[in-house]
Formats: C-alpha cells, structure tokens, sequence
C-alpha cells in the first residue's frame, strides 16, 4: 500500500511539474526563437524555422545580425529615447497619479466623488479615439524653452511624455490600494501634526511599494510599446523611439536575422526593469501596523 | 493642561442626527470616561473633539480656544486609537518621535523625549523593534509613547484596550490609571466597558443615542442614577427593575408595592408620583439578602450560580418576573424553593413607568 501511495504521489508530481514546464516553455519559446534567429543567417533562419533547430543554437552561428542592424538603423538612438520617454513618464506619473488618488481618498472635498467618475470614465475611451484631437492640440502648444516662446510640440520628447503622465487607469489602481490602507494611520499621523503633504511622504507613499511597483510595470510597458503616438508626432529620427523604429527594417528587402536581432536587443530593457521590479515588489510588502 | 468645554454640539450627516446638543464641561487635569452602547455616539463625539469629525453646530473649546474650525495639529491633542494605529513602516523610536519630527525638532531633543516615554512605559528596549514584531501590549504602550512625548493639553482615547485579552486590559487599565495620576493632564477616555469606566474616571458622561443621559462621578451615578438607563447600564449584574403601583405619596416619600411586594417607602425625588401610577423599582442585586424574617419581596429560586465570594441567586418573583440577587457569600439553595428577600429602602430608586426622563448633573 505504502509503495502504491508513494508511486502516486510520485506520478502526481512529475505530472503537475510536466504541465508546468509544457506552461512555461509556451511562453519562452517564442523569445528562445528571436534570440536564436538573431544569431543565424537568413537563409538558415528560414530553413530552421521548420523544425526544433529554430530553438537551438545551431549551424552558422555569428553576432554579425547585430552588426547589420546597427548600421541600418540608429538603434543606439532609438533605444535611448525610448528608455528616456519611458522612464519620465513613468516617475512623473507615479507622483502625479498616486498624489490625484491621495487626494482622492484622503482628503474630503466636494465633488471628488463626480470628478473620480468622470476620470474612471476615461479607461474606456481607446486612445485611437482621441489621438486626432490631440494632435491637433499639441501641434498649437506654446512652450517656453531655450529658443524662447514657440509653439508646436512635434518632434520633441515632451510630446511623447506630457500627455501620457496622468491617466485613469494608473490613478485608479491607486485609488484602490489607498481606499485599503488603514484610515486611523492617515487620522494618526493628522493628529500629530503632519500636513496632508506630510502624510503622502512620510505614510503613504512608503507603505505603496506593491501598488507603486504594479503601475510602473503596468505604465512601463504601455510607454515602451508606444508605436502610433510617436509614429504621429515625430518627423525626425532623432526624437523616434524603437517600436517606430522597427519600420527601419521592413523597407525595401527585409532581413529576418536583422530584425530579430533589433527585437532582441530592444526586448533587453524591458526584462531588466522587469526582473529588477520584481526584486522590489516582494521586498516591499508591508507588514501592517494595524491589530488584525 | 487645559480644560474642555462642549455646549450645545451637534453633529449631523445629511438628516441622520449623531450627536443632538451635548453639553459637557471637563475640568482640567480630569480624567473623563464617555460610556454608552454602541452607536451611542461616544466615539463620534471624541473624534470631533480631536478634529478628525467636522461639527456641525455648537462650541468646542480647548481652554480658551474656541477650535471648531482648527485641523487637529492644532488643538493640541494626542489621540491612542483602538487598533493602535502605530505606523508599520517605522520602528518604536520613529513612531514615538513621529510628532516631533514634523514638528522639526532637534535630534537631541527627540532622543531625550522619546527616552523618557520609554523609560515610564518600561519600553527602553523595544525601540528599535518594528512594529510587527511587537505583541498588542506593546503595540499599546508604542501608540501611548508616541501621545505623551509631545506633551499635549488634552489626550484622547478611543477604546484603546478593546483589542486586548482580559489580564492584560486590567494591566493596562492600571498603568493608565497611574499615567494619568504622573502627567496629571486632561484625559477623554471612550469605552464600552463599564469596568474601565467606574475604575478610570473622574468623571463618567453616559451617553445614548447622541444624547447625555447623566454626568457625574462614578459612586455617584452608581448610588443616584437619573434615569433607567442610567441605572440598568452602570453596575453588573445590572439593577433588577420591578414594576410597582404607587400607594401613597407623603411629601418626599412614596410608598409602593406589587403582588410580590409589600408595601414599603422609598424617595420620590424622580417622581412627580401619585397615587395609582404604575412606576419602577430599581433594586441593585448586591444590595438584596435573604430575609431572616417575612423579608419585604415573594418568589422563589429559578437558578443559582457560586462564584465562590458570591452567589447569584435567578429568583421567580411571584407575579412571574425575574430577578437577580447578588449574595455576598457562599449558599446553597433548591431550586423551586421559596425565597424571602430583604433591602433597605435608602438603596432603592424609584423612577417614572416610561423612565426616559434625562438629566445632565454636573
């Protein structure tokens, strides 16, 4: 008896870990294959594709994809604008979106019930549907820079990062996670002394680190992936970021290895802000202060 | 130190009333105990004394200042909440020293305030704990270290040992108790716990449904409650009420009587009575023994329970209605078996049928 039920404890393992790794091989297969392709000539790319050789790192294999798309498409640039545009929207709407919750749900005043609704009401706009009227605005914007007073954001960074810093959707995850913390450390912290600004520093915003970690994830990845925004806003090359840059490599003749080498190094920034979130996520559970 | 005065204070949300015009006047340096029944009120009104509740109408007054419209960082008060409320991203030393540090003080003075908390809470070597490693006592003692080092006028508690087991809330009563007795300031203190109440206050408001029912000191609204509230909150086991029919009435005197009851004279002070009203007699089950002789009141024993010091003894009256009576010593009694008990009639208290009327004594 006791050797059947070891067998089957056995049997259910190795089939719960069969399932996962099935699971888990679905989802890297696809980034084995890119970074795999990159490496290989076109020809062989295209003849390996038919079979498991596309995942391994077989045949003539050379960084020499790498080398192509450099010399193709600034990709250095296109990089760098987008992890630049990425990275201020994220920390501008990270302060702005968690201050507008903090608002929100701290601080009474009348109205904010109609103004939430109104800003909830915005995540089912798609951005397709107002992107034409924002062009149109952002293209008579007056701004006051080193050149003095112009008009006309096109072709800048601070048009692909300004309307993106305040959103419903990033304001309303913060909403929700507030509405949980415990009101009596907001009423505490009040009776103490602490201004409004005070508590925002000092409470609540060290005890967001999952929320925090959540929506710059979230907002990360919807910047990165921006493609239509700076495809209408961005003429010159020198304020593109990479998902536009893409078109680079599928004009005239379209070199398979090359673009799976520009998609792999582009996909680099993305896991490292990833994996480091990740780190930040699981450290950053707060324990609570409140009897429970 | 300071004292506080409400007159006439109101809170209302939308047309719910919450608070309907209460006066209460607390002297300095007192220790005032707001007692009632949940959703009497008691906390509503002690979160608007501390600022956290708007009020809707009337005057509250800290010392001279009239801080209605103050934010609560300036009415100098300290508040201890009931689930402590101690912030879990900071250590014990943070959290004591949170007020100090928005108030921008000194790294040598924060060091020597928090010090002294900790030395009269006996807490010196919890500080550089976090809060999640810290049992509920010591949570407690952390949320009262953080009130008392910024030295406030006024401190506030809001239920602050509800969440703790039996032995350790008659620990902490205690050492409130003595807090107060060492800083000697004005402290408001909401409790359900008549036990907390009768043993902290100086002064205990007894409050129902938004309204004072009485103020006064413990012994007093425990020997003269005003009204049946009063009476059946305050005391355990509560005051045994028995209807009774008025006899007669002899200037202050009134004597009544019931079927299980024979007549006897009691104060009429909450009358006015007179003759044939139907009125209530309260009783305080510690203040009833076995009659040697004919005794005064007819029934016989339902239930009993020894604790031992006492018995409570469940007696059927002979008109059917319960009662309770608290024996300072151990008996034995059959159940069934007919019961002749015995009071002085100084510790009865006579009240009108409908027992609503209210007084505020000061």
């Amino acid at each position: 008896m006791a050797m059947i039920s070891a067998d089957n404890r056995g049997l259910r393992l190795a089939t719960r870990y069969a399932v996962l790794v099935l699971i888990a091989l679905i989802f890297i297969f696809p980034l084995v294959f890119m970074v795999m392709s990159s490496l290989k000539p076109d020809q062989q790319l295209l003849q390996d594709s038919g079979s498991l050789r596309a995942f391994l790192p077989v045949g003539d294999i050379s960084l020499s994809n790498y080398f192509a798309a450099f010399q193709r498409a600034p990709v250095g640039t296109f990089v760098f604008n987008s992890v630049l545009v990425t990275g201020v929207t994220v920390v501008l709407s990270l302060l702005v979106c968690s201050a507008a919750a903090f608002a929100f749900v701290f601080v009474g005043w009348k109205g904010r019930d109609v103004l939430l609704s109104i800003l909830l009401a915005t995540l089912i706009l798609p951005f397709e549907t107002i992107a034409i009227p924002l062009l149109m605005m952002v293209a008579h914007l007056p701004w006051l820079g080193m050149d003095g007073l112009t008009w006309g954001w096109l072709n800048s960074y601070r048009v692909q990062i300004v309307p993106f810093i305040a959103d419903g959707l990033t304001v309303f995850l913060f909403v929700q996670y507030f509405k949980d913390l415990p009101g009596e450390l907001i009423e505490a912290a009040r009776v103490e002394g602490a201004s409004w600004f005070q508590i925002y520093r000092r409470i609540v915003m060290p005890l967001s680190g999952p929320i925090l970690a959540t929506a710059a994830i979230l907002k990360f990845l919807v910047m990165y992936n921006q493609y239509l925004w700076p495809l209408m806003v961005t003429q010159a090359e020198g304020y593109r970021p990479v998902m536009v840059g893409l078109q680079y490599f599928f004009q005239l003749n379209v070199a398979w290895g090359e673009v799976m080498a520009y998609l792999s190094l582009i996909t680099v920034p993305v896991l490292a802000f990833y994996l480091y979130l990740q780190k930040a996520f699981i450290a950053s559970i707060a324990s609570t202060g409140v009897k429970g | 130190m300071a004292r506080i005065s409400l007159k006439n204070v109101r809170k209302s949300y939308g047309a719910t009333h919450v608070i309907k015009g209460v006066d209460i006047e607390i002297e300095d340096g007192e220790f005032c105990v707001f007692v009632g029944p949940s959703g009497c009120g008691k906390s509503t009104l002690l979160r608007m004394i501390a600022g956290l509740e708007d009020i809707t109408s009337g005057e509250l007054r800290i010392g001279e200042t009239l801080v209605n419209d103050l934010p609560p960082k300036d009415r100098g008060v300290a508040m201890v909440f009931q689930s402590y409320a101690i912030f879990p991203h900071m250590t014990v030393c943070e959290n004591v020293a949170f007020g100090l540090t928005i108030a921008g003080a000194s790294k040598e003075e924060k060091e020597a305030k928090v010090a002294e908390a900790a030395r009269i809470l006996q807490m010196e070597h919890l500080l550089d704990r976090r809060p999640s490693q810290l049992s509920g006592g010591q949570r407690q003692r952390v949320a009262i270290g953080r009130a008392i080092v910024r030295k406030p006028q006024v401190f506030l508690f809001d239920e602050p040992l509800s969440n703790l087991d039996a032995a350790l809330r008659m620990d902490m009563r205690m050492e409130i108790g003595r807090l107060h007795q060492q800083l000697g300031a004005s402290m408001i203190y909401v409790t359900h716990d008549q036990v907390e109440a009768m043993t902290l206050a100086d002064k205990i408001v007894v409050l129902k449904d938004g309204q004072v029912m009485q103020i006064g000191a413990p012994m007093d609204l425990y020997h003269d409650p005003a009204n049946l509230f009063v009476a059946g909150f305050l005391g355990a086991p509560s005051m045994n009420f028995v209807k009774v029919t008025v006899q007669g009435v002899n200037g202050n005197k009134v004597l009544v009587s019931n079927a299980a009851l024979d007549p006897v004279e009691v104060s009429g002070k909450r009358g006015p009575f007179k003759v044939g009203d139907q009125a209530i007699l309260g009783l305080r089950p510690q203040y009833l023994s076995v009659a040697e002789g004919a005794g005064r009141l007819h029934g016989s024993v339902a239930l009993t329970e020894r604790l031992g010091s006492e018995t409570v003894v469940e007696v059927t009256l002979k008109d059917g209605s319960p009662l309770i009576a608290a024996l300072s010593h151990d008996a034995v009694f059959d159940i069934g078996s007919q019961m002749n008990l015995e009071f002085d009639p100084a510790q009865a208290h006579l009240f009108p049928e409908d027992g609503t009327a209210t007084s505020s004594r000061h």
